[in-house]
Formats: structure tokens, sequence, C-alpha cells
């Protein structure tokens, strides 16, 4: 296969188009493909080397950025696949979510020692597997794209709170 | 200069021909420059056998005649008796302005304003801390000319980790004044990780903990086969042993009860005491005597070891919380780093060395010299990019360490490339225009974490220009921001609709426009002895015999990617280019014809990624598409 600067992520990484991925082989691969594409291996080729390769770089560390976060990959997929998950527009959540969210936040606010905080941190971390897991299925088992779309607006509200905690644990000085 | 050897066409590169490259550590109190000779890097020497120059600049009155300037030794010799002229940490300055240079007023010479910039008021006029850091960057030049009688083909010169755009554009800049062609811009904690790296054969996480006479680094890479990852990088620009000196004068000053103001010439003694006795405190002694003249009264304090720990343990718990705050950025915690490197002088210190080995839990690495590690990790570097080590199997992957925004409406800062990102990298924002027939549009750019304009770095304005003029909002203006391997940004634009790429003028805010420095080059000590045009010819030979030698390399390793007609084109391209090099007299010729060969050879730059990228995966492929 050709591949351009237009590839997708996953054909430039050599990798099947699936949430399930191998993170020690990305990241192995990362490495392998910047050793090719890097500006400091066409430090003294011509110019038009040089801009070739400064394009590629650019383009394999955004794919690597994508790939590793779960979060990043699995919209990317929603794209690829025709639900793109546009955030903004799509601001319908199940109640039952939403009360959890607002609870969250009420638990937040009242927090005020790192003990409490850090049961907090855990109890997202616990949620946030969860929706992992079932993001794997909805992407990888099931094939519903537009499913995996509404799944993964849910969890970015999970992840925004979840450094909204770890802001808060900064601010006691952990 | 010497006359430069231009390969005959026909000739083939020797695959031994050596370029001279070397690493520069263009240290706050002193800088060094290493090259790899035999296999190993080194420091070079000086005539009198010193490899450390001195990061100090004097300048005389020109009314005096002669070279209008002393550097290194020599003027921090003279710094006592002439404090207002005598320029030392000038790195403390580098892409600042005058209310950002932390300790100002602590600092024996007198700075102003100008264009945004902190500059220096000497009896020679105003020097830019550019122009400074000029003087010493080619005082190494020409010392690594001098060891190899060679010219010199570049430098990788290091910066700090935490040193953000303006400050790395200023050190970049000051290397284009001293004739010196920058290969690449690499992190100090870095540089020090290849030298300690490559020493050791090591594998596994490090945190570098680089502690020098202004700057403080805090990296965490990981090592895995010639591979330096960095996972994430701290630090604060503007702490070093510099206020481990100032710490300790206070301290003195207060023992003694001494409140009068001090004179510039008093300031420079004091310090230099401080220095010398935090040194001395370094070997451990019961105690050391600070001994000077204040007000004409002699002081003799007594140190003692603990007496200086206790004033300077505010700065040292500074670093450790910057430590805390680069592990959480990495995802690690202290006992996950397989070792703990020091870099820097001040390392010296036992404070510094027994909270850092408290904090890891280990022993940290100090086998190899913290004055020069640096330098010599930045000659591996420099060694490998310009091509002479055989196997590539050395390969950086940095990150930028300070986020990058842009102002939006309310004097807020919506971030457009995060801290701890890998470099280089480009993110795209889109605007649209607020007028009927807005042709140009104003990106201010902005460096650092907090939310507010007015909190963080302002960089630069970037005004783009030539935006088609069409209905207010109806452009779709997609700008691009780019930041290379140097940590550098750079900004383009192009109006989605049309495909109208705009114009971008930048406005640094602490630096200097590219016609300033042409104008600077122009009038600098290293033109000014040659006729510009003679200079221009000689410049485009240079570069016609750099292309050539490159082109050729690639032909040889990939000639096979070409069809024979595509070939010949090429070869005809450099047969031509050889030609025009050997025999026109017109630098801009040349140029033609060096841009001709470039242009050819697009598509043959083209192939070679592709194939690059193909042979990381092949052979690799974990699962079927």
């Amino acid at each position: 296969m050709t591949l351009s600067l237009q590839s997708t992520d996953f054909d430039i990484f050599g990798l099947a188009p699936r949430f399930a991925i191998d993170r020690a082989a990305l990241d192995a691969r990362w490495k392998d493909l910047q050793r090719e594409a890097h500006p400091d291996r066409f430090a003294t080729a011509p110019a038009a080397a040089q801009r070739e390769a400064m394009q590629w770089s650019v383009r394999i560390n955004e794919a690597y950025q994508r790939l590793k976060d779960p979060l990043k990959r699995a919209a990317y997929l929603c794209e690829l696949n025709g639900a793109p998950i546009h955030a903004e527009d799509n601001t319908a959540m199940s109640p039952a979510f939403l009360m959890q969210q607002m609870q969250w936040r009420e638990d937040l606010d009242e927090a005020d020692t790192p003990a409490d905080l850090e049961r907090m941190a855990e109890d997202v971390a616990v949620a946030r597997r969860a929706m992992l897991e079932a993001l794997q299925h909805a992407a990888d088992v099931q094939l519903d794209h537009a499913a995996l779309a509404q799944q993964v607006r849910s969890l970015m509200f999970v992840e925004r709170f979840a450094r909204d905690v770890d802001a808060r644990l900064d601010q006691l000085g952990q | 200069m010497s006359l430069l050897q231009i390969s005959e066409p026909g000739q083939s590169l020797d695959p031994h021909q050596r370029r001279v490259a070397v690493g520069i550590d263009l240290g706050t109190t002193h800088s060094l420059v290493a090259a790899v000779r035999h296999g190993v890097a080194e420091c070079l020497p000086a005539a009198d056998g010193r490899v450390l120059l001195p990061s100090v600049v004097r300048y005389l009155d020109p009314a005096a005649g002669g070279a209008g300037r002393e550097i290194g030794f020599e003027a921090l010799a003279a710094q006592v008796q002439d404090p207002a002229n005598t320029v030392s940490s000038v790195k403390r300055l580098m892409g600042r302005s005058p209310a950002q240079v932390v300790g100002a007023d602590k600092l024996p010479y007198t700075i102003v304003e100008d264009q945004g910039m902190a500059v220096i008021e000497t009896v020679a006029g105003r020097k830019t801390p550019m122009e400074v850091s000029a003087e010493i960057l080619a005082m190494l030049r020409f010392r690594a000319e001098d060891s190899f009688d060679d010219e010199l083909y570049g430098a990788v010169i290091t910066v700090p980790a935490y040193f953000d755009d303006a400050q790395r554009q200023a050190t970049k800049d000051a290397a284009k004044l001293a004739g010196i062609n920058v290969l690449r811009l690499i992190n100090e904690p870095t540089a020090a990780a290849i030298a300690y790296g490559l020493d050791n054969a090591a594998e596994g996480v490090y945190a570098i903990y680089d502690l020098g006479g202004g700057t403080f680094d805090i990296s965490i890479l990981r090592l895995t086969q010639g591979v330096f990852e960095v996972m994430a990088t701290g630090g604060d620009s503007a702490l070093g042993g510099d206020d481990y000196d100032q710490c300790l004068l206070a301290w003195v000053l207060q023992q003694q009860g001494a409140h009068a103001a001090l004179s510039a010439s008093e300031r420079a003694a004091l310090s230099a005491e401080a220095r010398r006795c935090k040194e001395a405190l370094s070997e451990e002694p019961d105690q050391v005597v600070f001994a000077a003249t204040v007000a004409g009264k002699q002081i003799d304090q007594v140190v003692r070891p603990a007496d200086f720990e206790a004033c300077v343990a505010a700065l040292t718990a500074r670093t450790m919380g910057a430590v805390r705050k680069v592990l959480r950025d990495a995802g690690i915690t202290a006992s996950q780093a397989n070792g703990v490197v020091m870099v820097g002088g001040s390392t010296r210190m036992p404070a510094i060395r027994r909270a850092v080995g408290e904090f890891f839990g280990q022993t940290p690495l100090t086998n190899l010299n913290p004055d020069e590690v640096v330098a010599l990790g930045a000659a591996i570097q420099a060694n490998a990019l310009a091509g002479n080590s055989r196997d590539g199997d050395l390969l950086l992957l940095d990150v930028i360490p300070l986020s990058l925004g842009i102002e939006t409406m309310g004097g807020l800062v919506e971030r457009i490339v995060p801290r701890n990102s890998a470099i280089p990298t480009a993110l795209a924002q889109d605007f649209t225009t607020y007028h009927d027939g807005q042709t140009a549009l104003a990106v201010h750019v902005v460096q650092g974490e907090r939310d507010l304009v007015a909190d963080c770095r302002s960089l630069a304005r970037f005004e783009l220009r030539g935006i088609p003029p069409m209905v207010a909002g109806a452009a779709r203006i997609r700008v691009t921001f780019t930041v290379d391997a140097d940590g550098l940004l750079s900004v383009s634009a192009k109006e989605q609709g049309s495909g109208v790429e705009a114009r971008v003028d930048v406005k640094p805010a602490y630096g200097l426009s590219d016609e300033q420095i042409a104008t600077m080059l122009k009038e600098s000590f290293a033109t000014a002895q040659q006729d510009m045009a003679v200079r221009a010819l000689v410049e485009a030979r240079v570069d016609a015999d750099r292309l050539i030698a490159a082109t050729r390399s690639a032909l040889q390793a990939d000639g096979g990617l070409l069809s024979a007609p595509e070939l010949v084109a090429v070869e005809s391209l450099i047969d031509s280019l050889a030609d025009k090099a050997r025999q026109s007299e017109s630098a801009a010729n040349i140029e033609s014809a060096t841009e001709a060969l470039g242009k050819g050879t697009e598509a043959f730059a083209a192939l070679r990624m592709n194939q690059g990228i193909r042979k990381a995966l092949s052979g690799k492929k974990l699962e079927e598409v």
C-alpha cells in the first residue's frame, strides 16, 4: 500500500483500525517510524528532503498522540466510520448519567481533605475503567459507531471531572 | 579564510570525509565547546589548557582603540574594577524584557529597554544580550577551528529545557551573529542524558536534575536502544547557583548588621566572595571565612555548612517542588526512576546531592564532570547530525516545555499546543473575519500555563495579510502553529475556501526582526573585514557544495528509486550547479542553480521518505488490515 500524509493513523502505524491496542507495540512502532522520518536524520540533506521529513515527523507525532489516548482513539474511530463526535452539538445525555455527574460535582465542592479527594479520584477511576470496557465492546464487537460516539461524549465528561479532582489535589499540595 | 574544496563533477563523495561539528554549552557562568574525535567526545581547551570559558564580556572605551572588548577570564578579572562594562550572566537577559529579568537590581551593570528587549548600557554603546552572547560563541568557534585547523561546519547549541520560544530564538540569533550554522538547539538535560546514556550503556527511565549558574531544569527521559524520549520537562529559568550566592551574601550582610546600599563595585566583589565561599563549603570543611570590605570597613564572617544550608533551604525546596510537578506530568513516581543524573556545577553542593538522593531513594549519578557533561552530549549529537557517525542509532524525541496559546476575547488564553507535546508538532486553529472586506488578521501568541494572557509570556504578534476580501464571517482562515525540532514556533495561514496563503509578518515581543539581524551582521566584527559581495559569493558556493554532496549521497543510497531518465535529469542539474559554483562570480546565479537542484529532487525526496516509512513497518506488521 502506498502511504501518504493523508493515510489514516492506523495505516501509518500498520495497525488494524480497532479500539483494542497493544500499547508497548504502539510505542515501539512510534520510535521505529521517527527513526526514519525525524528531521535530525536529514540535518545535512537537501531542503526538499528536510521539508518532507518535517511533515512526516509531525504527522507521525499527531498519529501517535491520537492512538495512544483511549478517548482520542475512540473518537477517531467514530470519525473514520462516519459518526463524528461533534460534542458541542450533541449534548443529550441519559438522565441517570446526568444525575451521577451532578452528584459528583456536589461531592467535589464539599470535599476538603486529601483523603476525600483521593477517594473521589478512585471512584472516578473505577467508573472510567468500566466505561472503557464498554467502549471496546461497542467498537470492536458490536461495530456500532453511533453508540460508540455517545459513549465517547459521556467519557469526555468523566475525564474532565477526573482532571478537576486532580487540580484540586494539586492545590492541596499533593 | 581558507578556500573551500568543491567536488569535481564525477568525483564520488569520500565516505571518510568528516565535517567539523561541535557541541556548545552556552552557560550562564561558563561556556564550553566539545567535539567527537576518534570516536570519543572531549571538551576542547583554549591555548592555556583550560576548557571552561567564563561567560563574561567586558566592553572597553572605543576611544582607547584596540579590540574593544575582552572575553572570558580576562573580562572576569576586571569585574570588580569595571562592573558597569563587564557583562556576566547575560543568559538571564536573553529573550527578556527588563521587567522580566529576575534580580535585575542586583546586577552590577545597567539594563534599559529597547524595543521591548532588555539591553545593556556600556561605554561602547548599547549591547543586546544576543551580541554579548555572540562574542562568547565566536570565541568558542575560533577555538574549535584552531583545534581542527578547519572551518566549522556547524554546531549543536544547548539551551535550558525550560527556555521559552523567545529565549530560544535569541540563542539562535546570537549564533547567527557569531557566524555559526546551528544544526540543532537541544535541551541541556537531554544533552546530559546522551552523555550518560551512551557512557553507561543504560536503558530505563532517568531523571536529570540540572542546576546551573542561572537556570534549573528537571527532565524525565526514557532511554531505549539509542532512542532518548523525553516524557516530561519542567524547571525554573530564573533559579541557579547565582541565587545561592546572593542568598549567602544577604545572610552575611544581615549577620554583620550592614544595611547601607552597596556600590556596583562592592556588589561585584561581594558576589565573587560569596561564590568562593559557596564553592569552598562544597569540600565540607568545618567552616569558611567570608572576607570583604564594605563601606571601607573590613568584615570577616564565619560561615559554617549548617548556616549556609539553612539560608538556602528555601531555594532547594523550590527545585524539589518543580521535581514533584514534572513526575506528575510524566505519570511516574520517584521510586520508578532507574537513575538520577546531576548536571551543572551547582550540583556539587552537598545539600543538593543529599536532598535529591533522599527524594529519589538512591545515590545520584555523578561520575561524569557536571561542568562538561552537557557540552559532551551536544558534541555527540552534533557528530550524528553532521553525518559523521556511521550508523545513525541516536535519536532524540524531545518535547515543548510550556504550552502555547493564543489570545482570545476578554484577555483569555486558548491553548493550542499543550506542554510536554512531542516535537516537531503542528496544530491548526480556524479563524474568521469580523468586518466586511477584512484582509488582515492579527494573532497574539503567548506561552505559559495560566488562563489569562496577562499571566503568560507574550511571544509575538503574527499579522496575516492578503486574505481575500469577503463578507464578514465568510472567510475560513486555518492558522497552523508549527513547533520545529528546535522548539521554535512558526505560523502559516491559508484561507480554506480560496486556497490563498496569507503572508505572515512576525513581530517578536522581545527579539530582533530578520532585517535587524541582517544589519547587525553587516556591521559586526565577523564581517567587518570582508567585502559583502565576496562573502555572499563564498556562502553561495558553500551552500552549493553542501547540496551537491547531500544529493550525491542520497543517490548513492537510493538512486534505484529513480528511472533512468529521472536519474539523468538529476545528474545534469548537479553538473550544472557544480559548473556554476566553480566558474560563476555571481552569488545570485549560483543560488538559483542551487534552488533548481532542490526543486528537481523534491519528488525523489518524497519517494525516499515513503520507502523509509514502509521499511519501518515491513516485517513488523502485527495484524493484517
